[in-house]
């Protein structure tokens, strides 16, 4: 019965009910708390990913031996918050949330300048660390812990809680500034309240809100994120410069056509003139040494993790492990999306790595650390009382 | 029925929602990863070729393979003009593992004093693109180049890069004769043929240099290479070698240019000697000279400066930029344009009272000598340099007649074949002067150029020409530095060449010969003492040319002044009588009046290219000169 989480027909309140006491037959992947099918699509991601940054961090070993070990590191955040139950993480969220926010001041006061954006909140000799990476996590937390014990769809003074909750740290972030993520946050605790079912007059209303709030965002981007816009528009306004990038991973990927121009064989990606080639812009390694073949291949695989993040979300008991879960591999899915329209030319350049591909441990540990809150909602469940 | 419920929690509700909901992001993730996949897709096959060509722009690189420059040998094959390597150390800092150890360890093997040093630490820490080599050292000297040869494996990214530099042996005495070549500037970089200048820095800039600037060059070659983003080569992929420029010999004779450079001893004046067969230039001198080999590197402001400023121009190319008015040198020409044209014959005499004077005109002309010469025939008249009898002549012949016999001689032309930035000077005529001071021709100034005075003047070059066509008795030859290009011969004579002067008598040359021979060979030449010991015969011409006025915005200490007001000496010759081989014309400005000096120097010139057993002993021509 290992992979009985598979073939069960989706009902609202599964009861399997234990026929005395603790199921005596549970299957490994229900002890270990681990939903087999999405760690494997996981492994099979990250082992692909591997292949592809040997060719773009230049043949070095060492580079790739370094992201396996992050790998490492991720899959055990993920496996110990796994075995947490979805009571245990809601407990969590207020004070996860309270610390974020803490750290976030922290960092406006004291914190680490780094390319003109500060970030980075370090105590000398033990740790750097980026406190707008908690939030990721904790804001679906915190808004999702928030609106399961309202009553659903949301009213309106609930929805001006969660503007509160979301507000402060996406401005905090925004002031750092870190434009990208304070959006990829706010998105994931949008997520959650569209899913907790947000009518549709007051989504139209924020839609049209957020259009008219568009010249006053402009207003007040700082210069590098209003070339990054304009660059954008029209790439070849700075070819050397600002636009570099984007003509470099455009023609990278076109290049690369159907079939890709093989492995290591990239003249874009193995001579340099991609940049970033093995953090941001894999993807265009990716696009030129694999062609189109390999691309789609890589967005079915995405694909799929999603569908089956979703079905695991929808399958959660309750609301507060739905809200979560559909928040998380949703705002997973916009990682993929922001950064391939990004490299491909269709969406300005923001700091968006690849999800498990591009290099960096944090953002690897953060996106696992959601997986295993996915994997702790699903495989902790307990007899409803009906 | 949401108020009536209201405080209660229903699951039911809350899971239907969140079922259309997670549907409704379903169908949104479809459509999105449909999106990417269209874009790739568009970017891929699409585009496929537009990507793939720009790609390939990327990494393959035509890079120029400059030519060798031609080199430049005088008559005899002794070099005027080398490349000549130079060796500079680069350092490519990506490459040095550790910079600071690799830093140590090179001060060690140049043996740098601690000024070297420190401006070498100076350089090492300059910005540079990645991958570019900066350069920390220059002119590097053959110990320090073995010493890192050894060293290498010790020194990664440290090179030793050659690169050639024009180099002029003799550079203060070829100056004007030879120019030099200098950095490309903006306004050349525009004129000129991109792809064949693409890897070449240096251009010719005046003289030989300018004027053979595209034989000199060669034709560029190019390879294609593969590089990096950062301009790095990584392999070659295909290459056209250059075609190196063609070496040029000039007619110029190295040690006859020596010469007339120390003739000279460093006053202002000019040297032209012309081998008068062929039109072939022997030496050509402008003094003072000045160091070319400064040019190719780019001069410093000061020194720059210092040359432009110095009240000697030294930048300035007297021989054949210089104007003097020809003085008494071009009688002989006057009286073969007044033989020619039947205003005089050989024998026919003039009185000399002293002085000339027009019909209906109080006004005397006078003779040099206020006494007179008495009875003055066409050979007396130029050995003793008579005034009034060109006076006489000058106007029977009227100045329309005079331009147009001196036209003949190229004076007021530009005499030269291969010569850069030559002058026209000025041959004076009735339609220049109207059109010049919107005034007629005066009588009287015919006078004054009958002597050599007045508006006309010459350059050295034109006059050593004129000298030349004279030796030949009419035969035209253009004045030419090159020789062969290249294992080319020139054609000689040169296309082009002006029109031979015809006099009708052969015999009336000899008349006009004997006339210059007796300037230095006879009882009462003007350069009798230049003719003591003369091996061989020689005519010449002696001449003073009256210093007018001095320039504007010159500014002169009473000495100097003293100095500058003095006449300038000319003298012009050929020899021997007979099958002439030189031709020479000689200035030298403010050397007082009479003939000696310029007449020693053209002497000592004539001696020296026809005697191969004597060599001139300027030191002993510079005491006489003293006396």
């Amino acid at each position: 019965m290992a992979l009985s989480g598979l073939s069960r027909p989706w009902r609202p309140h599964p009861i399997k009910a234990p026929a005395s006491g603790m199921s005596r037959r549970r299957g490994f992947w229900e002890r270990v708390h681990l939903d087999p099918w999405l760690l494997g699509m996981l492994l099979l991601l990250m082992g692909a990913g591997l292949v592809v940054m040997y060719s773009a961090s230049g043949q070095r070993i060492d580079t790739v031996i370094s992201q396996g070990v992050r790998y490492c590191v991720a899959l055990g955040v993920m496996v110990v918050i796994a075995q947490f139950s979805s009571a245990t993480l809601m407990r969590w969220a207020l004070p996860a949330y309270l610390l974020g926010v803490a750290m976030l001041v922290a960092v406006e006061l004291v914190g680490d300048m780094g390319m003109g954006a500060q970030r980075w909140l370090v105590i000398p000799g033990v740790i750097r660390f980026q406190p707008s990476e908690l939030m990721k996590l904790a804001m679906p937390l915190m808004v999702a812990a928030y609106l399961s014990r309202r009553e659903l769809p949301p009213r309106f003074r609930d929805l001006a809680v969660c503007a509160l909750i979301i507000g402060v740290p996406v401005v905090l972030i925004a002031k750092q500034p870190d434009l990208g993520t304070s959006l990829l946050v706010a998105v994931a605790a949008v997520f959650v309240v569209l899913l907790a079912g947000l009518s549709w007059r007051i989504i139209g209303l924020l839609a049209g809100l957020a259009a008219a709030a568009l010249p006053l965002l402009w207003m007040n981007m700082h210069d590098y994120q209003r070339r990054r816009v304009l660059t954008f528009l029209d790439p070849n306004s700075d070819p050397l410069g600002a636009g570099w990038n984007i003509i470099q991973s455009t023609t990278a990927i076109g290049s690369g056509g159907v079939l890709g121009k093989g492995w290591l064989e990239g003249t874009q990606s193995q001579l340099e003139f991609l940049p970033e080639r093995h953090t941001d812009f894999i993807v265009a390694v990716l696009g030129e040494e694999f062609g189109l073949v390999g691309m789609l291949a890589f967005l079915l695989l995405y694909l799929l993790i999603v569908c089956r993040g979703l079905w695991l979300a929808a399958e959660a008991q309750e609301t507060f492990g739905r809200l979560l879960a559909g928040s998380i591999i949703l705002t997973f899915f916009i990682y993929v999306f922001v950064n391939v329209g990004m490299v491909s030319g269709i969406l300005p350049v923001v700091g968006v790595p690849l999800p498990l591909v591009s290099y960096g441990g944090t953002s690897s540990v953060t996106l696992m650390a959601g997986f295993g809150i996915l994997m702790a909602i699903h495989a902790h469940r307990r007899l409803l009382p009906r | 029925m949401r108020k009536s419920r209201h405080n209660l929690k229903s699951p039911e509700q809350e899971l239907r929602i969140f079922r259309v909901r997670a549907l409704l992001a379903l169908l949104v993730v479809f459509a999105l990863t449909g999106l990417l996949m269209g874009r790739l897709a568009y970017l891929q096959i699409v585009q496929h070729e537009v990507y793939t060509t720009r790609s390939e722009k990327n990494r393959v690189r035509v890079e120029p393979l400059p030519p060798t420059r031609g080199l430049i040998y005088d008559r005899n094959g002794e070099l005027l003009a080398e490349n000549r390597p130079t060796y500079n150390l680069t350092l490519v800092r990506e490459r040095a593992e550790d910079l600071d150890a690799t830093l140590t360890r090179l001060v060690e093997i140049l043996e740098l004093s601690p000024e070297e040093v420190e401006a070498f630490r100076v350089r090492s820490r300059q910005r540079q693109r990645p991958y570019q080599p900066a350069l920390l050292m220059s002119d590097l000297d053959e110990g320090q180049i073995a010493r890192l040869a050894v060293n290498r494996h010790l020194l990664p990214g440290v090179e030793v890069e050659a690169q050639l530099l024009r180099y002029y042996p003799d550079a203060e005495v070829m100056a004007h004769a030879l120019g030099y070549v200098g950095r490309i500037n903006a306004e050349e970089l525009e004129r000129l043929d991109a792809g064949r200048y693409a890897g070449t820095h240096f251009i010719g800039k005046t003289g030989v240099e300018r004027f053979y600037e595209d034989e000199l060059h060669g034709e560029s070659g190019l390879r294609k290479v593969e590089t990096n983003a950062r301009g790095r080569v990584l392999r070659e992929l295909g290459r056209t070698d250059p075609t190196p420029g063609k070496d040029l010999t000039l007619t110029l004779d190295k040690k006859l240019q020596h010469l007339a450079f120390d003739l000279l001893d460093g006053r202002r004046g000019a040297i032209v000697a012309i081998e008068p067969a062929t039109g072939g230039i022997l030496a050509m001198v402008s003094a003072p000279g000045y160091d070319t080999n400064q040019f190719v590197t780019g001069i410093d402001v000061t020194s720059y400066r210092g040359l432009q400023e110095d009240l000697d121009l030294p930048l300035y190319n007297r021989a054949i930029r210089g104007h003097y008015p020809p003085g008494s040198t071009i009688k002989p020409f006057l009286a073969l344009a007044g033989l020619a044209e039947g205003v005089i014959t050989p024998d026919q005499t003039i009185y000399d009272p002293g002085y000339f004077q027009l019909p209906n005109d109080k006004r005397r002309y006078r003779n040099w000598l206020r006494w007179g010469h008495g009875r003055v025939d066409l050979e007396r008249s130029i050995a003793v340099s008579n005034n009034t009898y060109y006076y006489t002549l000058a106007h029977e012949l009227g100045i329309d007649r005079i331009h147009a016999n001196m036209t003949n001689f190229g004076f007021g032309t530009r005499v030269g074949h291969d010569i850069f930035g030559e002058s026209r000077a000025l041959m004076p005529s009735r339609e220049w002067k109207q059109e010049r001071y919107n005034q007629p021709w005066y009588p009287g100034e015919t006078l004054s150029v009958g002597i050599g005075q007045g508006y006309w003047q010459v350059t050295p070059l034109q006059l050593a020409t004129a000298t030349a066509v004279l030796a030949n008795r009419g035969e035209w030859v253009k004045p030419r530095l090159a020789m062969r290009l290249g294992d080319e011969a020139l054609p000689s004579p040169l296309a082009e060449t002006p029109e031979d002067i015809d006099l009708g008598n052969e015999a009336w040359w000899d008349r006009v010969f004997s006339g210059m021979e007796k300037v230095i060979s006879g009882r009462e030449g003007t350069a009798r003492r230049t003719g003591v010991g003369l091996e061989y015969r020689m005519g010449g011409k002696s001449g003073t040319a009256q210093v007018f006025s001095l320039g504007q915005d010159q500014k002169y200490n009473a000495d100097e002044l003293a100095e500058r007001l003095r006449d300038h000496a000319l003298f012009m010759a050929f020899a021997p009588i007979k099958s002439p081989q030189i031709a020479v014309a000689v200035i030298v400005e403010n050397a007082g009046g009479g003939s000696t000096h310029a007449a020693h120097l053209a002497r000592a010139m004539t001696d020296a290219w026809l005697l191969d057993d004597k060599e001139p002993d300027v030191e002993q021509i510079r005491e006489e000169l003293e006396e």
